[in-house]
């Protein structure tokens, strides 16, 4: 989950911006540090060599040099943030290979549904995905707020009930990563951890066509089930019966999903995968 | 009868805050005992409970805060603890014991610790500095800490009487709301906070009054030392700020106890709002912890270099900056809230701007170390560990003010990281070094110097061994508030950052050594003269501890740095009005903020637990104490003109500063 | 708390360059008073804010336009102008030391403003009757907490109003009670401006979509 290595283009130039604006500031903060055990060494009261100038309080090139500095280097990292802010915005789509995957993500307690609404496929804490395809996805929550952050692919966006968050992302290369939610939401939050799977193109045609048979199925009423708190949730497929369910959260037409009773504790919830009927 | 309120809500089944609370409660019952048993109960409500001398008022603040340093650090250290074990584990901390852990952390440590510390500095030192007798209004300043304590201690009633917030220190909603918070945790915390901060208002009132209004004759605005000024920003920002946290938690309040929708789910709530507006309130906020710690290291490094500070005008024109660009920043705590590229950029870069007065103020500490003679002292070393933490600190938060890189790091260790960086290194450190350097004038007897170094190094360590490897967690994608993990990658950082936390144990374990040791040898750590560092400002002149009215005649100022200037005027008197004793008045005693502390405390609790005669009997007993108050005839008790004299010739009989002689009066 | 030899000069005006020293304590009261309205009005900016967030979130329930009654709005405003115009000729009597002037004058601004009030609870009953209450939707929780806030503040100085005609009756015009006086005041004044912005951006604005 390091994300000093990316494993897409949105990571990799979150990573580029980062270095260089570190960069850029270490050049100012280190000399600034050194200086600072310099003078205080050099001019510590013991040294009879140094200048003892008990006066002298100003000096109008100093202050020029003073506010120079970090103005300009502010200036620099303005256009770093300006630019990057502009390029990397989460809403702007990725460009790939073949046709963007859309993804519908909804963050539940505590757990992660992810539907993919054209493939006919509905999992949880599990996503598999295509390499070198734009992935969009669309977000929300059925309750609290979440962040869906996938570190080595790049940029977080939050989840929020009531509405719908982008994000644009691309995997380059087959592999499996780590996935959390980066805010917290309660007491199963540390659960909240998903794994990533990264397949070739065909690979994931094929797994979604097995996907779309699976035996259990999400609609509404399923959803319903699987929306009440639990914790520890182990990973599932399900076939998506209802390719409006996300739409249906966002608008809250299926109300916000319930938080536990007051006085129960985490733990005596129900551990492990919500059954469908 | 008692609302919500049953033997349930004692966690009899849970060790730890069990134990906690009977340590606690047998520490406290200890220490009345003695109290009591010494006689000592008389003088405590006289001399401290009932005062409002800001010096008293001050020192009780500061108190406040290093005591709640200790419940703070324990839930720290609890919570490395925790996730250093808690590897494909449960650790010791179930997730709803964690939770509510890691949101008092925080809670306290502002609030209650960085908060009161500040406070209290400025209440003792600025009045003393500005050449005058007290701050502007005496009482309302004791109503004001007595509330903050009531915020303090409804926060630790909770450990044993029902739960804590489980939300982490800010109750974002909908997790705050009554639906996924039914418990009264977060009922605690909102009434806490809205109880100290009306505390928290009054203090602000006072000391932005105090520095426009109250200064001695001749002490222009321009010639206050740069602690006042650093004092007028944060109280400016206070007074501006913190009613918007009073209004939003208030709505908070209203969604959980009336059925509102200001941040619900349904009926169109909006819980964008809240993120804003708390933020709105939360970045003024860390200016008002930071702000008094730059004035503090302003007054130290300039006093321990021999010169005064450099750069004054630029100082204050980069406070006042700090002051106003403070409140222009605040999406950049939700940049991936997705807000879109503009808005996200100019916040970014608004954020950046902000760091070149920041960064003016370390080169000028710089260049005040420059052509100096350096002593290297506790409160300097303080002072250079702070420049060195704070540089890297501030340059991580400017790192995230880089969207992109807010992108990856939000919510992440590294953003933990940063923020400890800066407010142990900025406002802890600050403290430690206020603490350090105005203990002699506050008890008459400097702190024992050794044991302060060697806490200072523990805690200088002790901060880069626990937070540093947090930078490099959340490079490794650890995102914060885990109560357990199973990436094997961060378990050895997890451990090292434990170890420091242990470290840090160790310099706060020396601090209090430092305490009781220079109290048992205060007659060799004696404060004769009144001056024991060598100081530039008028706190100086007084006698340590200064008597109730600190200055026997006000003093006439002509330029900075006054008191360095008395002492180097050639016909070396130590101050410049002669004896023109008259009677002065000083505010009387009151037990206004106390009484009125406790029945806020009462509707406090019981608005907690939906008792609701008793937040009617509290809400009465607050204005009837108010209106007893304002009932009273005598209000200012007279000191002698005889008795200004005999106090203020016995300080004046000590040696002169400079020149070691006996000064004839 | 009094300072040797050092009254209310022109403490720091244009006329000196130098500070001459502490300001009086009638000026330091009333500057700190007005420090805490500033604040206020800062609380009360949250709350428009606030409200002009969540102006359009009506749930389906009823918007300003159909709640609002702006005949009423009219004689509360009425009634408040009229009671700080009463607060005025108050002061002037406190300044004058002319005690029954005074509690007549904080007589009538009590009536004015225990009036404004029974029309604005008035209007609060119905409004809930109507199932328009503030928990019907985030809008109306927004209107009753702006406009209820303000009323909260209207009843405290209402508290405030009795006990400065009592501490009076009781001890005459003392110095200390004569400060008090100025910050009721400031304090009723500026409830007077706040209402200004209510009304205009609550009911004028609203009654308008």
């Amino acid at each position: 989950m390091n994300i000093l290595d990316p494993q897409g283009p949105i990571g990799a130039a979150d990573k580029t911006i980062l270095i260089d604006s570190l960069a850029i500031m270490l050049a100012i903060v280190l000399p600034t540090i050194v200086a600072v055990f310099g003078f205080a060494f050099w001019f510590r009261a013991s040294n009879s060599k140094a200048r003892y100038l008990p006066d002298w309080a100003y000096s109008g090139r100093i202050e020029l040099v003073v506010w120079s500095i970090p103005t300009l280097t502010i200036i620099l990292l303005g256009g770093v943030a300006w630019i990057g802010a502009h390029q990397l915005d989460p809403a702007k789509p990725v460009e790939g290979s073949g046709k963007p995957l859309t993804i519908q993500a909804v963050s539940l307690d505590w757990k992660w549904l992810f539907l993919y609404p054209d493939q006919q496929v509905a999992t949880i804490n599990t996503l598999t995905v295509p390499a070198g395809v734009p992935l969009r996805f669309e977000l929300t929550s059925s309750s609290v707020m979440n962040v869906f952050f996938i570190p080595q692919f790049g940029s977080m966006i939050y989840t929020m009930n009531g509405m719908a968050t982008q994000l644009n992302l691309r995997a380059d290369r087959p592999g499996t990563f780590g996935g959390l939610s980066a805010h917290f939401s309660g007491d199963g939050f540390s659960d909240m951890h998903f794994d990533v799977h990264v397949v070739p193109s065909e690979q994931f045609s094929k797994w979604a066509q097995d996907a779309s048979r699976a035996d259990k199925s999400l609609d509404e009423r399923s959803y319903g089930e699987i929306a009440k708190p639990s914790m520890k949730s182990q990973p599932a497929i399900y076939r998506l019966a209802d390719p409006q369910l996300f739409h249906s959260i966002v608008t809250q037409k299926l109300p916000p999903s319930p938080g536990f009773q007051a006085g129960v504790k985490g733990d005596d919830l129900p551990a492990g995968g919500a059954d469908a009927r | 009868m008692l609302g919500k309120l049953t033997w349930n809500a004692v966690p009899f089944d849970q060790p730890i805050p069990m134990a906690a609370s009977g340590v606690v409660a047998l520490a406290i019952l200890a220490v009345l005992a003695w109290v009591v048993i010494k006689g000592h109960l008389p003088y405590l409500w006289r001399e401290w409970i009932t005062s409002v001398d800001h010096k008293r008022i001050g020192v009780m603040y500061t108190l406040l805060a290093m005591v709640m340093l200790l419940r703070g650090f324990s839930d720290a250290i609890m919570m490395r603890a925790q996730q250093s074990i808690a590897f494909h584990g449960q650790g010791f901390l179930p997730p709803e014991h964690y939770d509510q852990v890691f949101s008092a952390h925080g809670t306290i440590m502002i609030f209650f610790v960085a908060m009161p510390f500040m406070i209290g500095l400025m209440n003792f030192v600025v009045p003393l500095q500005l050449g005058v007798r007290d701050v502007a209004f005496p009482t309302l300043n004791s109503v004001g800490f007595w509330l903050t304590a009531t915020g303090a201690l409804l926060v630790n009633i909770s450990l044993v009487v029902g739960e804590f917030a489980r939300t982490g220190w800010l109750p974002y909603p909908p997790l705050s709301e009554l639906a996924y918070s039914p418990g009264v945790g977060v009922d605690y915390y909102l009434w806490s906070l809205e109880i100290s901060g009306i505390g928290t208002l009054v203090a602000g009132i006072n000391l932005v009054t105090t520095v426009l209004k109250i200064r001695t004759r001749g002490m222009n605005l321009l010639r206050m030392p740069m602690f006042c000024w650093t004092t007028l920003a944060t109280n400016l920002l206070i007074v501006a700020a913190f009613p918007i946290l009073t209004a939003t938690l208030a709505m908070l309040l209203l969604d959980r106890y009336l059925g509102f929708h200001f941040f619900t789910n349904e009926a169109g709530g909006n819980v964008m709002m809240f993120m804003n507006l708390i933020w709105a309130w939360g970045h003024p906020e860390v200016y008002i912890l930071v702000l008094p710690a730059f004035g503090i290291f302003s007054e130290v490094i300039s006093t321990f270099s021999g010169k005064p500070l450099f750069g004054y005008r630029s100082m204050v024109a980069a406070t006042m900056a700090i002051c106003i660009l403070s409140f222009m920043v605040w999406l950049h705590h939700f940049f991936t809230m997705g807000a879109g590229a503009d808005v996200n950029a100019i916040f970014g870069i608004a954020t950046m701007i902000i760091a070149v007065p920041t960064g003016v103020k370390v080169f000028n500490w710089l260049f005040t170390m420059y052509g100096g003679r350096v002593r290297f002292q506790t409160p300097l070393l303080w002072s250079i560990g702070f420049m060195v933490t704070f540089i890297i600190g501030g340059m991580t938060g400017v790192l995230m003010a880089v969207p992109p890189v807010a992108f990856v790091l939000h919510n992440s260790l590294f953003l933990v990281a940063h923020f400890h960086n800066v407010i142990i290194g900025g406002v802890l450190f600050g403290a430690f070094a206020g603490y350090t350097y105005w203990f002699p004038k506050a008890f008459g007897f400097k702190l024992h110097e050794g044991y302060g170094k060697a806490a200072f190094w523990c805690w200088l360590i002790g901060f880069y061994v626990a937070f540093m490897p947090l930078y490099v967690l959340g490079l490794l994608g650890m995102t914060r508030r885990m109560q357990h993990y199973d990436v094997p990658e961060w378990r050895p950082w997890l451990i090292v950052a434990a170890c420091g936390a242990a470290l840090i144990m160790c310099g706060i374990a020396l601090q209090i050594v430092q305490l009781v040791v220079s109290i048992r040898q205060r007659e060799q750590l004696r404060d004769e003269t009144g001056d024991p560092w060598d100081g530039r400002s008028l706190e100086w002149a007084t006698a340590s501890p200064p008597p109730a009215f600190n200055f026997a005649v006000l003093p006439e100022v002509s330029g900075e740095d006054a008191w360095w200037e008395f002492k180097h005027r050639a016909n070396g008197r130590s101050t410049p009005d002669e004896t023109r004793y008259r009677d002065i008045e000083i505010p009387r005693n009151s037990a206004t903020g106390f009484v009125c502390a406790f029945f806020a405390t009462m509707m406090g609790f019981a608005l907690i637990w939906h008792i609701w005669w008793m937040v009617a009997a509290g809400a009465v007993g607050a204005f009837a104490t108010f209106v007893v108050f304002a009932w009273r005839d005598h209000d200012e008790d007279v000191i002698p003109a005889r008795d200004v004299e005999r106090i203020d010739r016995r300080h004046r009989a000590r040696h002169h500063p400079l020149t070691g002689k006996e000064i004839v009066a | 708390m009094s300072t040797v030899a050092l009254t209310d000069a022109h403490h720091g005006s244009a006329a000196s360059r130098e500070w001459s020293g502490p300001a009086s304590k009638r000026i330091v009261t009333g500057y700190g008073f007005w420090i805490f309205i500033l604040s206020d009005m800062v609380m009360f900016s949250a709350l428009f804010a606030t409200y002009a967030v969540l102006l359009g979130q009506t749930a389906g329930g009823p918007s300003g336009r159909e709640l609002f009654d702006l005949r009423n709005v009219a004689i509360e405003t009425g009634l408040l102008l009229a009671s700080s115009f009463a607060c005025g000729l108050a002061s002037i009597a406190a300044d004058t030391r002319n005690t029954t002037w005074f509690q007549l004058a904080m007589a009538v601004t009590c009536a004015f403003g225990l009036g404004f009030l029974f029309l604005e609870v008035q209007e609060f009953a119905g409004l809930v009757a109507r199932g328009a209450g503030p928990t019907r939707s985030a809008f109306l929780s927004a209107f009753f907490t702006l406009v209820g806030c303000h009323g909260l503040h209207v009843s405290a100085g209402i508290l405030w109003l009795l006990t400065m005609m009592a501490q009076v009756f009781a001890k005459g015009f003392r110095a200390d009670i004569q400060r008090r006086i100025l910050c009721f005041a400031l304090f009723w004044h500026a409830l007077d401006i706040i209402w200004i912005a209510v009304f205009t951006v609550v009911y004028l604005i609203g009654s308008a979509r």
